[in-house]
């Protein structure tokens, strides 16, 4: 059966994780490149929690890992958002090409 | 009993196809919200998976912080900008997306080959178990120093926020 084995978990993070790296060149935004983030962090959590079930002695720290990464990004989204709000009011765009200033 | 088998394993394929519908539509979007949404259906197929590998809590949380509270503050930052140019991306030229399929062709193809060409081993001997009760004594004993970490780490991220928001309003230059 398919949901009983570590590939097809391993499969589907890297899947996320490629997916992830596809949307954040793709995107032509801020916002889109942080929507784009949150899929490898997934990927990187599936992972985790995969190894945890299949592989690891301990069974809680993978799932207390989990945890960890979630508030990471709860964190990140947060400043990353109020960065781009920050950088809208100055330059009136969202566009990562228009934003080459350092000084502005 | 083969029942409960076949009806679990095609739960679990449409929890696979929420993950990549959900991420095929957050990764081509041109709408912002579209996105948005489709990176909400895809985080809960992913707690879905958590469901199926042994961690309902793990799977309420996922459902909790990710579709709960990260969406939401990503949905605050579409909406609060004013013009509907801040919404629609332009469309992204041919150079753009050949090089994000060649990138991430690139990612896939090496991480598959890692798998396939590592022989993993369970470990010998497994203790405790994947109950709540058991998470949360590691949480509180040996995993007690990260914890109190990543308190602080919100915190700081919080007041950083809203004082880069604010910074960022007209007449308020630092």
């Amino acid at each position: 059966m398919i949901s009983d084995n570590l590939s097809t978990y391993l499969i589907i993070s890297i899947l996320l994780f490629s997916l992830g790296i596809y949307g954040m060149i793709r995107h032509r935004s801020f916002i889109g490149m942080l929507i784009s983030g949150e899929f490898i962090l997934n990927g990187a959590s599936l992972n985790f929690m995969a190894f945890n079930k299949f592989l690891a002695p301990n069974p809680a720290v993978g799932q207390i890992f989990t945890l960890f990464i979630m508030g990471l990004a709860a964190a990140e989204s947060a400043v990353i958002v109020s960065i781009v709000l920050m950088v809208y009011h100055r330059f009136h765009s969202i566009d990562p090409d228009k934003v080459h200033d350092l000084k502005h | 009993m083969i029942g409960y088998r076949l009806m679990t394993e095609a739960v679990f394929v449409v929890f696979i196809i929420f993950i990549f519908s959900g991420g095929l539509i957050a990764v081509n979007a041109r709408y912002l919200m579209n996105a948005l949404l489709g990176l909400a259906l895809s985080l809960l197929g992913v707690a879905g998976l958590y469901f199926r590998l042994g961690s309902p809590f793990l799977a309420l949380m996922q459902t909790l912080i990710y579709v709960g509270a990260v969406c939401v503050i990503i949905a605050f930052g579409i909406m609060v900008g004013p013009k509907s140019k801040y919404v629609e991306e332009k469309k992204p030229g041919r150079r753009n997306i050949v090089l994000a399929s060649v990138a991430a062709a690139a990612g896939f193809m090496l991480l598959l080959v890692a798998i396939i060409n590592t022989a993993w081993v369970p470990a010998g001997s497994r203790t405790g178990d994947f109950s709540v009760i058991y998470l949360g004594e590691n949480l509180l004993k040996q995993f007690c120093l990260p914890f109190e970490l990543i308190s602080v780490l919100l915190l700081t991220a919080i007041v950083g926020a809203l004082i880069i928001a604010n910074i960022g309003r007209e007449g308020n230059a630092p």
